[in-house]
């Protein structure tokens, strides 16, 4: 697929690589991060492990929404492994006002930082808040629906590592099946995290009908700013779920992160999809399907999935229950290759 | 201008008065009056250039409220009892981040069991979180605090909290002079935030701090309250001479002159304490007593010069510290150290019992000849607990305390 209104027609993908070519591109429409005027919201310095997902995402994510409002933007944060490891004071990474309150909160805080610009008549200042997948889908969940709910002009962005990882990496609501964390050790008969019914924040946030709601991961950023860029086009709550993996939690290589990522779409497990007022307005087909174990065997936490000594009944139907989720996604959010017209990649920026 | 109205009406306008721009609330009784009657003001523009909130929890309407005083505008909530607890988290976060939020506290009891009526025991659940904590005697003193809230947080950049006993004060129709406009804008000047979120100026704010500075930030919020206790006394003053009448201060002191006992309270029982304190004094008694307005910073020193010349103090108080006793009497014998003063403790009123003045006439000549148990409990109804204390050891599988209390209270009536 090309960029329409470019001087020629690009293809992303054009010798079967991964790589997106922002050199092909005419400058305009190249990324946020390939300007040397970027802002740099989350500057080096930081205290973030080799190949952490997450501080690049935040730093993607706050400098496309920096260049959407000119310049004009305050972050709240959730306590977790972002604020840790971005203000060991008297240094601090941050180059834009930022706010730390508790863990839960961060959705209510930036409710009442939004109100206050209302009512103080600085409404050019927009309003982001950001959580991991702790702050977001388990301790924080009533005051981000609260916050949904009401409508609030807050986009919030989940940084999703899929665990606990500041603590430790213990299970959150977020933790795939199978997966080890401290917490759902790979031991016993039965090893790993629990099969549950699992929880999606984006649907959850979907069914509060917010103006915005998208999920993306670090593997592409043209369609993670495109999407940060799309959301702070709107007014009112936004949500953007963001898959940042963990080389810490996940027993991954620093290395691989880009590639995880990339699998856990391409796999079907983290489906990337964008929807408006409570529909899903677009998705962004498969590629190239992956079965999921080629995601999974880069990660140490699923290596009890494939070890030749364990519980193999228990590892294959493990296996089974995570296939079933990608063949699940690909079904609700229509991201079947076939979708795509030449075979190519779709979605909004290619 | 004089009114009849409801204590949290008078609340309500004082804190409208002071032109917030943020007000955050979760209903719970018996708060509720206060935020109902503040959305009300705002829907119709009585209050005007303010955002009435409507959130999910307690959690989330002092989150806010951080949110918006970082954001550099005057910010307020009330709550009461479970949900003071169930927004703790955030009560020691607005402080330790230094945000000069007022809140209005409902006092009520917490459960289990569940129990919506009047008592301290919510305020000293988080009596050391770091906020100015303030008990008002009278609803014009509840209205009037509030005013010098918003001065004193300000200045000082710490958050206050004005106690007023739930039903007792909040629910009373009762004659308050409100003040008008003008008066309060001569008093309270507009906000002007030491920590201000600005794109401009860019802040980080909430870092992690180690050991290395921990007890340093520490330190200076307790001085902030060891300031608090100098200008708490010199704000009454400038509102005396504002408004024409005495309202808050450190204590408050009640004939006791030449008392040889002196009693202490916090809170709406001084009104009762004041009768029976005439009512002895009538009688020739030597009895005076002190309430406590301030009792976050606590006055040692004031409190201390107050009580000294007298032969002994009786602390009433709506709060029980299970397995020690009482609060307010072991910070009031922290003030009196050096003091050869001996202090008796009446538990009073918890979950409501209502604190009579023959009740309390009794404890006092109790008290005056040093015969009160310590702890004493005030009109405990020792033949139920006794019935419960035989049928607990007699049943392994006795069931909940509370239920067998009720069970047990039936039965004695007629």
């Amino acid at each position: 697929m090309s960029i329409d209104g470019s001087s020629q027609r690009i293809k992303f993908y054009q010798t079967g690589t991964w790589t997106i070519g922002n050199r092909l591109l005419d400058p305009e429409q190249r990324t946020v991060q390939a300007s040397a005027d970027r802002s740099n919201a989350l500057t080096c310095g930081h205290r973030a492990c080799q190949g952490c997902g997450e501080a690049l995402a935040a730093r993607y994510a706050l400098d496309a929404a920096l260049r959407a409002t000119d310049g004009r933007l305050i972050a709240v944060n959730a306590t977790g492994c972002l604020e840790v490891f971005t203000t060991p004071y008297p240094e601090s990474s941050w180059q834009i006002p930022w706010l730390h309150s508790l863990f839960g909160n961060a959705a209510a805080v930036a409710s009442g930082v939004a109100a206050a610009l209302r009512t103080s008549g600085r409404e050019d200042i927009r309003v982001v808040a950001q959580g991991g997948d702790g702050g977001t889908t388990d301790i924080g969940l009533g005051c981000l629906s609260g916050m949904f709910e009401r409508n609030d002009d807050v986009l919030y962005i989940c940084y999703d590592n899929e665990a606990y990882m500041n603590t430790g990496v213990q299970r959150s609501s977020a933790t795939p099946p199978g997966a080890r964390t401290a917490t759902t050790p790979a031991a016993g008969p039965r090893p790993g995290n629990d099969r549950g019914t699992g929880k999606s924040v984006p649907r959850i946030a979907m069914a509060h009908d917010i103006p915005y709601v998208a999920t993306a991961t670090v593997a592409d950023l043209h369609d993670l700013e495109a999407k940060v860029t799309r959301a702070m086009e709107f007014h009112g709550s936004r949500y953007i779920h963001i898959l940042v993996p963990c080389p810490l939690g996940w027993g991954s290589e620093p290395a691989v992160t880009i590639r995880l990522a990339r699998l856990a779409t391409e796999s079907g497990l983290f489906p990337l999809f964008e929807a408006e007022h409570g529909q899903v307005v677009r998705s962004t087909p498969i590629r190239h399907l992956t079965p999921v174990a080629d995601y999974l065997k880069l990660q140490k936490r699923f290596a009890h999935l494939f070890k030749a000594n364990g519980n193999q009944e228990y590892a294959q139907s493990g296996l089974h229950v995570l296939q079933a989720e990608a063949s699940r996604n690909i079904s609700i959010y229509n991201l079947n290759p076939a979708a795509s017209a030449d075979g190519d990649r779709g979605g909004i920026d290619s | 201008m004089l009114k009849q109205i409801e204590g949290s009406r008078g609340i309500a306008e004082a804190v409208a008065l002071c032109r917030p721009k943020v007000i955050c609330a979760y209903p719970i009784t018996p708060q509720t009056h206060i935020v109902e009657n503040l959305s009300e003001m705002v829907r119709t523009g009585e209050l005007t250039g303010c955002e009435f909130i409507n959130v999910e929890s307690e959690f989330a309407a002092l989150s806010v409220a951080i949110g918006s005083s970082a954001t550099g505008v005057r910010s307020y909530t009330a709550t009461s009892s479970q949900g003071l607890l169930f927004m703790a988290e955030a009560v020691y976060n607005a402080s330790g981040l230094g945000l000069p939020i007022v809140m209005t506290l409902g006092n009520r009891a917490i459960g289990a069991p569940i129990n919506i009526w009047n008592d301290h025991s919510d305020a000293m659940a988080l009596k050391d979180a770091g906020w100015i904590m303030l008990f008002a005697e009278t609803n014009q003193e509840a209205l009037d605090l509030h005013l010098q809230a918003f001065l004193l947080a300000e200045e000082l950049g710490c958050p206050v909290m004005v106690n007023v006993d739930g039903f007792i004060l909040t629910h009373a129709y009762e004659r308050l002079d409100v003040p008008t406009q003008e008066e309060v804008d001569a008093f309270l000047p507009p906000f002007d935030p030491a920590i201000l979120l600005d794109p401009d100026h860019p802040l980080s704010v909430g870092a992690m701090v180690g050991p290395d500075a921990f007890m340093e930030v520490r330190y200076l919020a307790h001085h902030k309250h060891l300031r608090a206790l100098a200008r708490i006394p010199e704000i009454a003053g400038d509102f005396a001479q504002v408004f024409g009448r005495e309202s808050g201060g450190l204590i408050h002191e009640y004939r006791t002159g030449d008392a040889d006992t002196i009693v202490v309270a916090m809170g709406s029982v001084n009104g009762t304490i004041k009768d029976v304190v005439d009512e002895l004094r009538d009688e020739g008694h030597n009895i005076g007593s002190v309430a406590v307005t301030s009792f976050r910073p606590f006055p040692l020193q004031t409190v201390h010069v107050a009580l000294e010349h007298a032969s002994r103090v009786v602390v009433v108080e709506k709060n029980l510290a299970i397995g020690l006793g009482g609060t307010l009497a072991s910070n009031v014998r922290m003030a009196l150290r050096g003091a050869e003063l001996p202090v008796q403790t009446v538990i009073a009123g918890l979950g409501g019992r209502p604190i009579t003045a023959r009740s309390l006439r009794k404890a006092f000549e109790e008290g005056e000849r040093d015969e009160l148990d310590e702890p004493t409990f005030l009109d405990l109804n020792w033949e139920v607990v006794g019935r419960e204390l035989i049928r607990v050891s007699e049943t392994r599988r006795s069931g909940p305390t509370a239920e067998g209390v009720l069970r047990a209270t039936a039965e004695g009536r007629p």
